[in-house]
């Protein structure tokens, strides 16, 4: 690669919220709701703002500072957006390779597969499904993202038909399937403003694909399977033509090839952050539904399988979008979750809801718990709870999302904020007795507690799975 | 792809000299560098022929001259150097090397990230090894099936997980030896490894109860009688008495899994207490395993992070990692009856511990203990692929596109 490509960009790690503010204003006039241009600066460089939020940045005199900006804080990754609306995805925008070192932006989007060969009430059917997929995680709703129409007939009038079926059906993006320009490109006509991701510039159609992208302002995917120097000339020359907005398929091999692929994916997005290889630096699209080329004879469920945990591997090495055949519940679920783990900023700490938690029926002697709202103690805690099958309360204090014995250690876990939990959550109103179990990791407010509250104080285990086993004993015992 | 792509770009209803048109084009640009951009789109439109009565959207992009053929790129592999390598343990030992075992394994020696083979080949492959307990546990139904008949037998177990479920390794979980279950003797527990270690000729890992006290005991005595023959002790944490544990580990002959709750300082530190006794070959750590939707996240991260660490130099956290996959089945995710639109559990049930071992596999995970025979099966069929780098068929990708599913 030349020197040209390759430029060495300051890591994202080392920006420094000094250098953003060198360029900023300086007139601290909170126009962006910040109390000071420091405070913005901060905010940008962790990405929790955009620059474009600083109004007097806009303003003509301040065009260069602007671009400096957008420059400095360009990730290394571009992000691309398909699709209209408020359903619009954006992809890509990543500014690391591993996401201890910052945080991943822009969750894999996930699209699920309808072709122009289907009966209009199957292909209605599977777009109204996608749409409707829904599944509440740690007070989040976890969705799918787009539908891709693939033309399975290589006929432009029947694919036209079909994506204007779907377009009329759905508001999810789309991403339009065929090698054969004219197809898409009746695809294309039939939403002609829906921005849709086109699926795929080859090395044999490059060009008129090209012209499509620009003529209806859309991102183009480029396709060279397993040829990472192909797929590089493909983005120099789509670039150069003036495509600016790219997806990059290095291929997703389901059996053999499958160390090629994770290489690949690997490889692309380590020469784009690590390198600045601006012709890698574009979003990458994973299709776990190549399992389903190779089934064969074998049962669907194998296919399915495959699939499902194709799409899991590919969301842990940087796939930007995947295409899935597969709409069932019990496969999607897995890859779905784990992209929600996967791009949780590790920045925060992941919290939940403080307030009190009922388990089963509790009666008015029923043991009262406490724990942190951190969402990794209370999920544990709340199994543990759920699997010994008791009657129970617990109290969810608020330690701003820190675990017990670090809240303890930090003073975000204090007898007054155990008091105030136990004064607002009106459990006192629910039980008879006034006895308060709390977590082995936080004894040593146990005197503090029972002064502030007035509540009995029994020290309870050390770790949640000694839940059922204490309660069965001490709790039982105790009352 | 059954047809070529030329062929296909021609199209059915399209005039079928697109391509001269095409080609034509090209010439004309090569002698011309004069001809615009709008000159150019009147000759490429590809669906104007079937199409003519729509209006095409006006393109905004810049007028510059556009490529007419590939403009080549290298691409060059992204290759970095690592300080660090993770070290080599040896798992098992046979006859000859002092134990009785007919298998043997080596795990870690990573000198780059997990599977960037094309930096560095795996140099082994990450083992698994199957969990049995020594009485009868709550199980999920999905797992239970398949046990069903060898709940109240852990030889007998033992040999289904060999010899139909694949495993690599064998652990026993001691879980009667609790004080607060049936807190029976070291004794006790040394027939119980007994009656396995002679069932199975894998190497064994030993599981304790958590109890402190009692696992050092029961330990000690297993790491006496079994002498040499290289067992994984699972495991030695911060709150047991370490210099103790590392002692009879060291003198007996068997390899120590140093367990930490999620804390790479805490990590390290027992690492170092460890090493005052025991040489490096001689402990696997695991840092915890949360399940899939039960803050996998940190395991994730942790461990990868440990093991970039690792290879940048930090001599603590460059020992092979396990992972107690098993805690998969902790999230309710993988068992719990739900909806119907999730079912069935006994498919998604075994895809949660999948999931959770294929996650951990590219965080650099080399030793899984796993539960169901599926998963099992699943991660063995990846890695294997994986570390054969058996090469796929690239021209054959393309054709899921028009694929008739």
């Amino acid at each position: 690669m030349s020197e040209r490509e390759v430029k060495g960009k300051v890591g994202i790690k080392e920006l420094s919220p000094i250098d953003v503010y060198k360029l900023l204003p300086k007139t601290n006039c909170k126009e962006c709701g910040e109390e000071n241009c420091m405070a913005f600066a901060t905010k940008l460089v962790n990405r929790e703002l955009a620059v474009e939020q600083c109004a007097p940045l806009l303003k003509k005199e301040n065009a260069k500072a602007y671009s400096q900006l957008k420059d400095m804080l360009k990730p290394p990754v571009k992000e691309v957006t398909i699709g209209e609306g408020d359903k619009a995805v954006k992809i890509g925008g990543k500014l690391v390779m591993y996401r201890h070192e910052f945080a991943y932006f822009n969750p894999t989007a996930i699209a699920i597969d309808v072709t122009d060969e289907m009966a209009e009430e199957e292909m209605l059917t599977r777009v109204r499904k996608t749409e409707g997929f829904s599944f509440e995680y740690i007070g989040q709703t976890l969705k799918l993202n787009m539908i891709a129409v693939r033309s399975t007939s290589n006929d432009p009038d029947k694919f036209k038909a079909a994506v204007k079926k779907v377009a009329e059906s759905t508001k999810l993006p789309l991403i339009l399937c065929s090698l054969n320009p004219n197809v898409l490109e009746a695809g294309l006509m039939a939403a002609p403003k829906s921005k849709p991701l086109l699926y795929a510039a080859t090395e044999s159609n490059w060009k008129e694909m090209a012209e499509l992208a620009l003529m209806y302002n859309c991102p183009l995917t480029v396709f060279a399977p397993n040829n990472l120097k192909l797929l590089r000339s493909l983005a120099k020359t789509l670039l150069t033509y003036g495509v600016e907005n790219l997806v990059l398929d290095p291929g997703t091999f389901a059996g053999d090839g499958v160390a090629d692929m994770l290489n690949n994916f690997a490889m692309i997005r380590r020469s784009a952050i690590k390198q600045g290889d601006e012709l890698l630096g574009f979003p990458i699209t994973g299709v776990p539904m190549t399992a389903w080329i190779e089934k064969g004879d074998a049962p669907e469920e194998l296919a399915k399988w495959k699939e499902a945990y194709l799409a899991a591997m590919l969301i842990v090495r940087f796939a930007d979008i995947l295409i899935i055949h597969n709409a069932d519940g019990w496969a999607l679920l897995p890859p779905v979750v784990l992209r929600q783990n996967i791009y949780t900023d590790p920045r925060k700490p992941v919290a939940v809801e403080p307030g009190l938690k009922v388990f089963g029926t509790p009666g008015e002697d029923a043991p009262v718990m406490f724990t942190t709202n951190f969402a990794l103690t209370y999920y544990t805690v709340a199994s543990d709870i759920e699997n010994a099958k008791v009657n129970a309360y617990l109290l969810v204090v608020d330690t701003e999302g820190i675990a017990v014995d670090s809240a303890v250690a930090g003073r975000k876990l204090t007898a007054e904020k155990v008091a105030d939990a136990i004064e607002a959550s009106g459990v006192g109103n629910k039980v008879k007795h006034r006895k308060l179990i709390i977590p082995g990791k936080s004894a040593r407010l146990s005197g503090e507690i029972e002064e502030l509250s007035g509540w009995q104080v029994i020290v309870g285990p050390r770790d949640s799975s000694d839940i059922p086993k204490f309660l069965q004993e001490k709790w039982q015992a105790s009352y | 792809m059954p047809k070529n792509e030329k062929n296909e770009a021609i199209g059915l209803k399209l005039s079928p000299n697109l391509l001269e048109l095409l080609a034509k084009l090209q010439e004309v640009e090569l002698e011309d560098f004069e001809m615009n951009v709008g000159d150019l789109e009147i000759w490429i439109q590809p669906g104007a022929i079937s199409a003519p009565a729509v209006v095409r959207p006006k393109s905004t992009v810049p007028l510059k001259v556009k490529p007419t053929g590939l403009l080549e790129a290298d691409f060059i592999p992204p290759i970095e150097t690592y300080l660090g390598r993770v070290a080599e343990v040896k798992l098992g030992a046979t006859k000859s090397e002092g134990g009785s075992r007919g298998k043997t394994y080596v795990i870690g020696g990573e000198a780059a990230p997990a599977f960037y083979s094309f930096e560095k080949p795996m140099p082994h492959p990450p083992v698994i090894s199957v969990d049995v307990f020594d009485m009868k546990v709550p199980l999920a139904k999905a797992v239970k099936m398949h046990v069903k008949d060898v709940l109240d037998d852990p030889a007998a177990w033992a040999k289904l997980a060999v010899e139909k479920f694949g495993a690599d390794l064998l652990t026993v979980h001691l879980i009667t030896i609790d004080p607060l279950v049936k807190n029976t003797s070291p004794k006790e527990a040394v027939k119980t490894v007994e009656r396995v270690a002679q069932a199975v000729d894998v190497p064994l890992v030993i599981g304790g109860c958590g109890d402190p006290v009692k696992d050092t005991a029961v330990f000690e005595e297993i790491a006496e009688t079994f002498a040499g023959e290289r067992f994984l002790i699972s495991s030695i944490t911060r709150d047991m008495d370490v210099e103790r544990c590392a002692g009879f580990v060291k003198k007996h002959g068997h390899v120590a899994l140093s367990f930490t709750p999620m804390d790479l300082n805490m990590a390290r530190e027992l690492n170092r207490r460890l090493y005052d006794f025991l040489p490096k070959e001689n402990i696997v750590m695991d840092l915890t395993t949360a399940a899939l939707g039960y803050g996998l996240d940190y395991a994730f991260t942790n461990m990868e992070r440990a093991r970039l660490a690792a290879l940048m130099g930090d001599p603590e956290l460059a020992h092979p990692m396990s992972s107690g996959t098993t805690n998969a089945w902790a999230a309710r995710e993988a068992w719990l009856e739900m909806t119907p639109e999730w079912e069935p559990r006994e498919l998604r049930g075994p895809l949660w511990e999948v999931t959770t071992a294929l996650t951990l596999l590219l965080a650099g995970v080399d030793l899984f203990m796993m539960m169901h025979p599926a998963a099992v099966k699943t991660l063995k069929d990846v890695t294997q692929q994986l570390l054969s780098r058996s090469s796929g068929n690239a021209g054959k990708l393309v054709e899921w596109v028009s694929a008739k599913i």
